[in-house]
């Protein structure tokens, strides 16, 4: 490239200038959620930044944000992103911060370059480009982050929405409602095999009387649950298979020769109990 | 050189492991089981791993050959206290521990071994959910 | 994606497999992973730092905390200049055993974790690689 940006000479020369005009831009944001967030907070922030951005600047790499000189900035900014995403902001406001350091970039630009047009034309071009990249790039990790926040809050209500149950000394019963997808019969799994070892339950009733429909993957995590069981030296009994759920699982071949499966939760906990060696008896007049 | 040290308890041995094994450890407790089965006559062994946090291939094969060894000295063998996260693991690395019989703790593993004393003599024929 | 943290250990004797796991258990806590998680990723460390040892005839674990964007991962490198895999996918399939039981290590290590990337040359020796995300 022939043009030699005035970019980082420009951020140098009028840092602390470039910092009050930034943070009058944002305090005027109607996006900025003072409850949230102290004055003080914002302008070590946004100072913070000004100063990774000339090291970015400085390494003459002014396109590729993924690489090393950019790490720095990608790092402020993806725990800024993050930090934002838990106070409840949204991703417009989180990357309105690096927008809205635009105007007061180009104004100084306009300063240096005075008649240059084409100067200025070119540094503003790059530093637009740089500077929405560097947004965008809080929008993506802002993503990522209320991605992982409700996915944890999906365990969560889980964990909650899936009480393991005991009948009986010695028996567990663990009734599944709802559609199950792979992960939630993960987290439910691993559950009920944690309350089989805190409990000392040797047997665990799955009851899917609740459940509509079973696919290979939810059978599959099913069968490997009756297995770390066993290891554990307890045993799993399936109870409540609807005929339709029967139908799926011969249809996808799944193997279940291995478990005890019962129509009904009656059922099994009648077998469970005669494992346990109990029985039940009518009381003697 | 450091063993795991192996408790007579009546016609079994108990054996707790607590350490993180590095294998040559866990060859030479299992040598070291075998011997005592012979040297004592035991008719059982116990295994507690409810301390170990982490078993893969080697120490799952260690464990289905102790309880194979022991079968053909006319022992039995029980795992006992397998931790839920080391069962979900070794489900998932594919090792069925064939032959291991289990149980959930001490007690009950101690139940089995003298269950199936009980059975060569004749007793009753209750099916074991840890079977 | 930054390496927040790296830290490599020799595989030259059998003790160093213990070391291999402590220090995975270590670097997966601090990533913030599940009991669970923890156990998978500790057990597969163990499988791929024995083959390095038995098969590979030693060599090193490379253990990296990584940050991409938001999330957390852990990556460990299994290298040796060992006399390499002739047949992967074979040696991938579970059950294949060379004698002591090479089969169940790798396959079985793949299920363990996210990632999981394997070079081998006959003659030159054999890197694998596996990542698990928080």
């Amino acid at each position: 490239m022939a043009h030699k940006t005035k970019l980082g000479e420009v951020i140098r020369k009028y840092e602390s200038e470039l910092l009050e005009h930034w943070m009058k831009e944002q305090l005027a944001a109607v996006t900025l959620r003072r409850d949230i967030m102290s004055e003080d907070e914002l302008r070590q922030q946004s100072s913070e930044f000004i100063r990774l951005l000339l090291q970015g600047i400085a390494g003459d790499n002014l396109t590729d944000i993924t690489a090393q000189d950019w790490a720095p900035v990608r790092e402020l900014l993806a725990s800024f992103s993050k930090s934002r995403a838990q106070q409840g902001y949204s991703p417009s406001e989180t990357a309105t911060f690096v927008f809205s350091l635009k105007q007061p970039l180009f104004d100084r630009l306009r300063k240096e370059h005075g008649k240059d047009a084409d100067g200025l034309a070119e540094d503003v071009w790059v530093a637009t480009v740089l500077l929405d990249k560097l947004g965008l790039y809080t929008t993506e990790v802002y993503q990522q982050s209320r991605e992982q926040i409700i996915s944890r809050q999906q365990s969560e209500l889980l964990e909650l929405s899936t009480p393991v149950v005991q009948l009986w000394p010695g028996v567990l019963c663990i009734p599944l409602i709802g559609t199950l997808d792979s992960e939630r019969t993960q987290v439910v799994m691993e559950n009920l095999l944690q309350k089989i070892s805190e409990t000392g339950s040797q047997i665990a009733i799955i009851d899917i009387s609740g459940v509509p429909a079973v696919d290979t993957l939810v059978a599959q995590h099913l069968l490997k649950t009756v297995s770390a069981a066993r290891l554990m030296g307890a045993d799993c009994l399936v109870s409540g298979i609807s005929p339709q759920i029967a139908q799926t699982v011969v249809h996808l071949g799944v193997k279940l020769q291995d478990v005890t499966t019962k129509a009904s939760l009656a059922s099994a906990l009648d077998v469970a109990l005669r494992t346990l060696g109990l029985e039940v008896k009518n009381r003697q007049r | 050189m450091e063993r795991i040290p192996i408790l007579k308890m009546g016609p079994f041995l108990l054996v707790t492991i607590q350490v993180d094994m590095h294998d040559r450890l866990a060859e030479t407790l299992q040598r070291d089981l075998s011997d005592r089965v012979v040297k004592d006559c035991s008719r059982g062994v116990l295994i507690d791993i409810s301390s170990l946090e982490v078993v893969d291939s080697f120490i799952g094969r260690m464990l289905a050959r102790i309880a194979s060894i022991s079968r053909i000295l006319d022992a039995e063998t029980v795992v006992v206290g397998m931790q839920p996260a080391v069962a979900i693991t070794l489900v998932e690395l594919g090792m069925s521990l064939e032959g291991v019989k289990t149980a959930l703790d001490v007690e009950k593993g101690m139940q089995i071994l003298q269950r199936s004393l009980g059975i060569e003599t004749g007793g009753d024929e209750d099916a074991h959910p840890a079977e | 994606m930054l390496t927040r943290r790296s830290e490599t250990l020799n595989i030259a004797l059998e003790e160093d497999i213990v070391r291999v796991r402590q220090n995975t258990r270590r670097l997966a806590i601090e990533c913030g992973f599940s009991l669970v998680d923890q156990t998978k990723m500790v057990t597969a460390a163990s499988e791929l730092a024995r083959n390095t040892f038995v098969f590979g005839g030693g060599g090193t674990a490379t253990l990296e905390v990584l940050q991409d964007g938001g999330r957390t991962g852990l990556r460990l490198t299994f290298e040796d200049r060992g006399p390499g895999i002739a047949d992967i996918e074979q040696a991938m399939s579970d059950g294949y055993t060379s004698g002591q039981g090479l089969g169940l290590g790798l396959g079985g290590s793949k299920r363990l974790v996210n990632e999981f990337s394997i070079r081998s040359k006959v003659g030159e020796g054999t890197t694998v690689v596996i990542t698990r995300w928080k």
